[in-house]
């Protein structure tokens, strides 16, 4: 089924490490999409009924939300290629109203589409082998990766193989596309979790044992949403060869176990809650023992094909430490500052990763305009093979450029307002769009991100204060993550009025943790104050080197507290 | 049925654009002024029974009655937050949604 095109490996500033769907994809990409143009007819002529039409909208990831219809583009583990970011900004000026706002789960959403108009977007999306699969539904979501997968030094393995590996298994699986609810997968290689893959229905960690095999941590049972929960191992080390097998196992037992009677207890976290772990994994173990595994015994041959396409670029040998950028970080703080918080430690000796921050102080975070879209592909042609990721933090990443080129990077960056050097500091909020857009949010979000990043517009003193996590979600699905966030913040509905829960000390990574209530909620204008007083405290009891999160987990959550209640007026800002 | 309390208007979407519309005196209005007010549960039921046959003739989505309360100058505006958002747009892009066109 497989005809690829390796000839684009052999460019130099080809794209080289995003894998190109076969013709096996395309044409089934096609046929979707002249089906749900034949759908969009029959639907405005009257012969489908909304009820008989929306799996079908939904199925391609359209949505009716507050003001119009939002259509979810997948981007399989928030890698693209400079054309599909180009065609991106060309759909957006064409159909949507000039820019599309990137989400937690690495994908790109337009505001205004209109439904006449989506199979139309829909076949540009398929001319650059995109498409709105599995972004929506009770089936196996787009799966997400490491952001610095491939690149960063901290990397065992690129992750991409692998959830390609689990998106061709899973987008045509039969057996998976009426699961009791959706079900989202997260990979990560590298030691330190940049997918927050505890966060997920399936976590896979690649890991090296002791022969020096490669294979899989295996976490089940993580999510946000209504009931959160941190996932637990199912398995501490599977090989390679038996991942697709394994994880069919597990999708056995839910699809068996799980509850279809009750939308908020149909995913696999409450089953691992209600049951155990133990007797999840007895079921999955039994499950994987007596299935029939010869249909997966090509597993290995199409992990290598597929691995193939995530080969390195041609790095050039170069220095680990560039002269010139050092020359150029002492004549120009601004760039200094940048590189300090944007750039991260790259694999290959001379080249750097850099996050483009989408959170500019006072802006809507994950937005960006057609332009900058533009600015952003011409950019990775320029500097970096042609590639560029997708954060969950709603960021852009340019993958591999060298250090020699970050001054003048950073110049065109800076000229596009995309050089906010706030990257994982306190005003690089992640936000869901909340109740300016989303028809199932109880409170805005994206108000309160951008108060917050204006109260903390002074770069200077975000550097002080360090990493700190905000996220900020506008009901209790949480795709703003905020009960991961060392600050969550999440808003409900109180007596007719917008109120915010704060959070403390939840934590995305591999030691993971859901955030505490720290009490009764408050209204939009006080969130910057609470925030305020909660990291001036933090700023007062942190020991050397603590980060926030690491101060919560010394002083713990009475001390927090307290420090809210002393500072406010007869007991409480909260 | 739940206890009529406050005057009502009905809000649907466009099946075309998902633009919100409101039912007016003759038709669907973009215009949240233009919209027909239910001063009593009889009207609202009549509202609801015009707003499903046009929810069955495939013209709009989303078909709910919302209580407003009438300005001054004679205007309904929605009681709700949420469908005070709906009848302007995002209140993080007023270059976007109805507001953007005056409305
Ligand atoms: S968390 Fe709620 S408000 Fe925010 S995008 Fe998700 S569903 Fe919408």
């Amino acid at each position: 089924m497989s005809v690829h095109d390796l000839s684009a490996a052999a460019r130099p500033n080809a794209p080289t490490t995003t894998y190109r769907y076969d013709e096996f994809d395309a044409d089934f990409v096609r046929e979707r999409v002249a089906e749900f143009r034949e759908q969009v007819r029959r639907r405005l002529e009257g012969s489908l009924t909304e009820d008989e039409f929306r799996p079908f909208r939904l199925m391609n990831g359209l949505y009716l939300q507050l003001h119009a219809y939002m259509l979810r583009v997948a981007i399989p583990y928030g890698t693209l290629t400079a054309r599909q970011m180009r065609c991106l900004a060309d759909i957006a000026d064409r159909w949507d109203r000039g820019y599309g706002h990137f989400t937690t789960r690495q994908n790109l959403q337009y505001n205004w589409p209109k439904l006449i108009d989506t199979p139309d977007i829909l076949d540009a999306l398929a001319d650059v082998e995109m498409h709105a699969i599995q972004t929506s539904g009770n089936c196996i979501r787009n799966v997400t990766a490491d952001h610095f997968a491939g690149v960063a030094a901290d990397e065992i393995e690129d992750p991409r193989a692998t959830a390609e590996f689990l998106r061709q298994w899973s987008s045509l699986h039969p057996e998976f596309s009426f699961l009791p609810r959706k079900f989202k997968i997260a990979v990560t290689g590298a030691t330190h979790d940049r997918a927050a893959i505890l966060a997920h229905d399936i976590g896979l960690r690649i890991l090296k044992n002791d022969a020096g095999d490669i294979g899989y941590q295996v976490m089940v049972g993580g999510g946000l949403g209504r009931s959160p929960f941190i996932g637990k191992i199912i398995r501490d080390f599977l090989p390679r060869a038996d991942l697709l097998a394994y994880l069919e196992a597990i999708m056995r037992v839910y699809n068996r176990y799980g509850r279809r009677d009750n939308k908020y207890k149909a995913r696999i976290k409450i089953l691992v809650h209600e049951k155990g772990i133990e007797a999840i994994r007895d079921a999955v173990e039994k499950e994987f023992a007596s299935m029939d595994r010869s249909v997966f015994s090509h597993d290995p041959e199409e992990f290598t094909r597929i691995a193939a396409y995530f080969a390195p670029p041609p790095y050039e040998s170069l220095p680990a430490v560039s002269a010139t950028l050092r020359a150029a970080r002492n004549d120009n703080p601004a760039l200094d500052n940048f590189v300090a918080v944007n750039v991260s430690p790259h694999r290959e000796p001379g080249y750097a990763i850099v996050t483009v921050s989408l959170k500019p102080i006072g802006g809507i975070p994950g937005d960006a305009t057609s332009a900058q879209m533009r600015t952003l592909a011409d950019a990775s042609e320029r500097f970096g093979f042609g590639e560029l990721r997708v954060s969950h933090e709603q960021n852009i990443i340019l993958p591999h450029v060298k250090q020699d080129d970050l001054p003048a990077l950073w110049r065109i960056l800076d000229a596009a307002g995309l050089a906010t050097a706030n990257a994982g500091l306190i005003s690089d909020i992640i936000s869901c769009p909340g109740l300016d857009y989303c028809s199932l949010a109880t409170a805005r979000s994206i108000p309160i991100a951008q108060e917050i990043s204006k109260r903390f517009s002074d770069m200077s003193r975000q550097r002080r204060i360090g990493k700190l996590g905000v996220k900020i979600s506008g009901c209790i699905n949480a795709c703003g993550h905020h009960h991961i966030g060392a600050i969550g913040i999440l808003g409900l509905e109180k007596k007719g009025q917008e109120s915010y829960q704060i959070t403390l000390g939840g934590d995305p990574t591999f030691s993971a943790a859901i955030g505490e209530i720290v009490g009764p909620g408050v209204g939009a204008e006080q969130v910057p104050d609470v925030i305020e007083h909660l990291v001036d405290f933090y700023l007062a009891e942190r020991e050397e080197k603590e980060t926030f999160i690491d101060t919560w987990r010394r002083v713990g959550h009475a001390r927090f507290k307290d420090a809210l209640r002393r500072e406010g007026e007869d007991g409480a800002y909260i | 049925m739940a206890a009529f309390k406050n005057p009502q208007i009905l809000l649907a979407s466009d099946l075309r654009d998902g633009e919100v519309m409101f039912l007016g005196a003759s038709g669907w209005e973009r215009d949240h002024r233009r919209a027909r007010v239910a001063l009593d549960a009889a009207a609202a039921a009549e509202l609801e029974k015009i707003g499903h046959a046009e929810y069955a003739s495939n013209h709009v989505v989303d078909v709910y009655l919302t209580d407003v309360e009438i300005e001054p100058d004679g205007v309904p505006t929605p009681l709700h937050y949420r469908e005070k958002m709906r009848i302007k747009g995002p209140s993080v892009r007023r270059d976007l949604g109805k507001q953007a066109t005056g409305a």
